[in-house]
């Protein structure tokens, strides 16, 4: 499946993208599935969105989907259809905090 | 004709300035990795093309920059900074064990002799190395397995490792420091470590003579004698003349011992610069008065030095790593503020002049002269 995903401009800068990226996923489509993708197509992204071995989410950053906040949902979690479909992207945001 | 190229790391990305010899004129190119916060940028003494930059960021965390261009274009290489082992506990501000954790790289030093070796000094404090320009980081874990590390603990800028200096005359010879736990030096490239803080003092500590626990700022050398080591510690400017085996307090006539940086005149061994601060809870200069103090005694008889520095109204701070001498033959020295300037002095010290006013706060300076 090719999955639609946002990043955040400074993200964009490292990866050097503008816009959205397009992953293809296989299903199960999960939110590690979609990092997995994205850390394998952009190498530098790695450590900056979870950390490199516990693989836990970094604070600052949220994960967003169909206007849901989904970044406490537990791993094995499958992503809203809209998702899978592309009709929708998969948001990765930094939160607004500090300067 | 010689050039210089000063590596400016600010809260908002990095900044490269660059004169021709007379150093009248400086060109500023940046900001590069704007937004992110730039520990430290430094250039490889082997080889003055190759640069490293410490780029973090609370959201995204640590990216190590790479540069083959002296600075026109960049390429991330490998951010994983992982403890070799279980890393343990050091002591938190309340006294109790935390655990060791990742947070950034404060200072890159590459080696003298070869562009692709590079240590790290990280908070939580550890030294790291690369010998392949980056691609790939491993832990000298003989320093935070020194058997001491469960008494380090952070000093108010966290538990960092900032300082490395290497012996020119004998690489397997490294000096290092810590807030707050001291000076530690090894003689076999990284494998062993030692403290090196007999003859410090500090009262903030339950023993002001322990052998661990000391708040060291900072620590240059000359590189004709590698056995000579100033430092700036949280209080106090002291003096080894036995590769830090006993030191002893050169503050003298300063009208306050406290600071951050401390250098040494590129081609006088005994002469040595600092910028006194009012006091650590302060963290601004005294009177509201910018001045650098030049010790030409290798301490204890001090100078101020304010020609081309603001004597009134001045309180920004001067950060560890934010100052560097260049190599030409009238010494230049450099510095930069937390209010964004970056002042230059090509005679040794006598006449300043901002050759940056208006940069986010920064936090570290190089200079590479370029012959």
């Amino acid at each position: 499946m090719t999955i639609r995903v946002v990043i955040p401009a400074h993200l964009r800068t490292i990866a050097k993208v503008s816009g959205e990226v397009s992953l293809d996923v296989a299903a199960p489509v999960t939110i590690p599935a979609v990092l997995d993708a994205l850390e394998a197509r952009f190498p530098a992204l790695q450590g900056t969105i979870r950390d490199h071995v516990t693989r836990v989410r970094r604070p600052f950053i949220r994960f967003f989907a169909c206007s849901e906040d989904l970044s406490h949902d537990p791993p094995e979690t499958v992503l809203p259809v809209p998702i899978q479909t592309g009709a929708e992207p998969f948001l990765i945001v930094g939160a607004i905090a500090g300067g | 004709m010689s050039k210089v190229r000063v590596l400016v790391g600010t809260r908002k990305g990095a900044f490269i300035l660059e004169s021709d010899g007379k150093r009248e004129n400086w060109n500023i190119t940046g900001p590069h990795f704007g937004g992110w916060e730039i520990y430290h940028i430094n250039g490889s003494p082997a080889d003055p093309n190759r640069l490293y930059a410490s780029q973090s960021s609370a959201w995204f965390g640590q990216m190590i920059q790479r540069s083959d261009d002296g600075g026109q274009t960049w390429e991330p290489v490998d951010n994983k900074f992982v403890y070799a082992g279980v890393p343990g506990t050091h002591q938190w501000y309340d006294g109790t064990p935390h655990p060791w954790e990742f947070k950034r790289v404060w200072h890159l030093e590459p080696s003298l002799d070869d562009p692709d070796t590079v240590y790290a000094g990280v908070e939580d404090a550890a030294i790291f190395k690369t010998t392949d320009g980056g691609k790939s980081w491993n832990e000298l874990a003989g320093l935070r397995e020194h058997g001491s590390g469960p008494r380090w603990q952070p000093g108010a800028g966290g538990m960092c490792l900032h300082t490395i200096v290497i012996d020119p005359t004998n690489p397997q010879r490294i000096f290092i420091a810590i807030s707050a736990a001291g000076a530690f030096r090894t003689d076999d490239g990284g494998a062993t470590w030692m403290p090196i803080n007999q003859g410090l003092k500090s009262e903030y500590i339950p023993d002001p003579n322990a052998d661990v626990g000391h708040c060291v700022h900072r620590i240059a050398l000359h590189p004709s004698r590698p056995d000579t080591l100033f430092m700036q510690k949280h209080w106090d400017v002291m003096r080894s003349d036995n590769a830090g085996d006993t030191w002893h307090e050169v503050s003298g006539n300063l009208p306050t011992d406290f600071g951050f940086p401390i250098q040494v005149h590129a081609h006088e061994p005994e002469t040595i610069y600092v910028v006194p601060i009012k006091s650590d809870s302060l963290h601004y200069p005294p009177d509201g008065k910018l001045r650098v103090y030049r010790s030409r005694t290798g301490g204890n008889e001090w100078e101020a030095l304010t020609n081309g520095l603001p004597q009134q109204d001045c309180y920004v701070n001067i950060l560890r790593d934010a100052m560097a001498v260049d190599k030409l033959d009238q010494c230049g020295v450099y510095f930069g503020t937390t209010g964004g300037q970056v002042y230059a002095s090509s005679d040794s010290g006598d006449n300043w002049t901002a050759i940056a006013s208006n940069l986010p706060p920064v936090l570290s300076v190089e200079v590479q002269t370029i012959a």
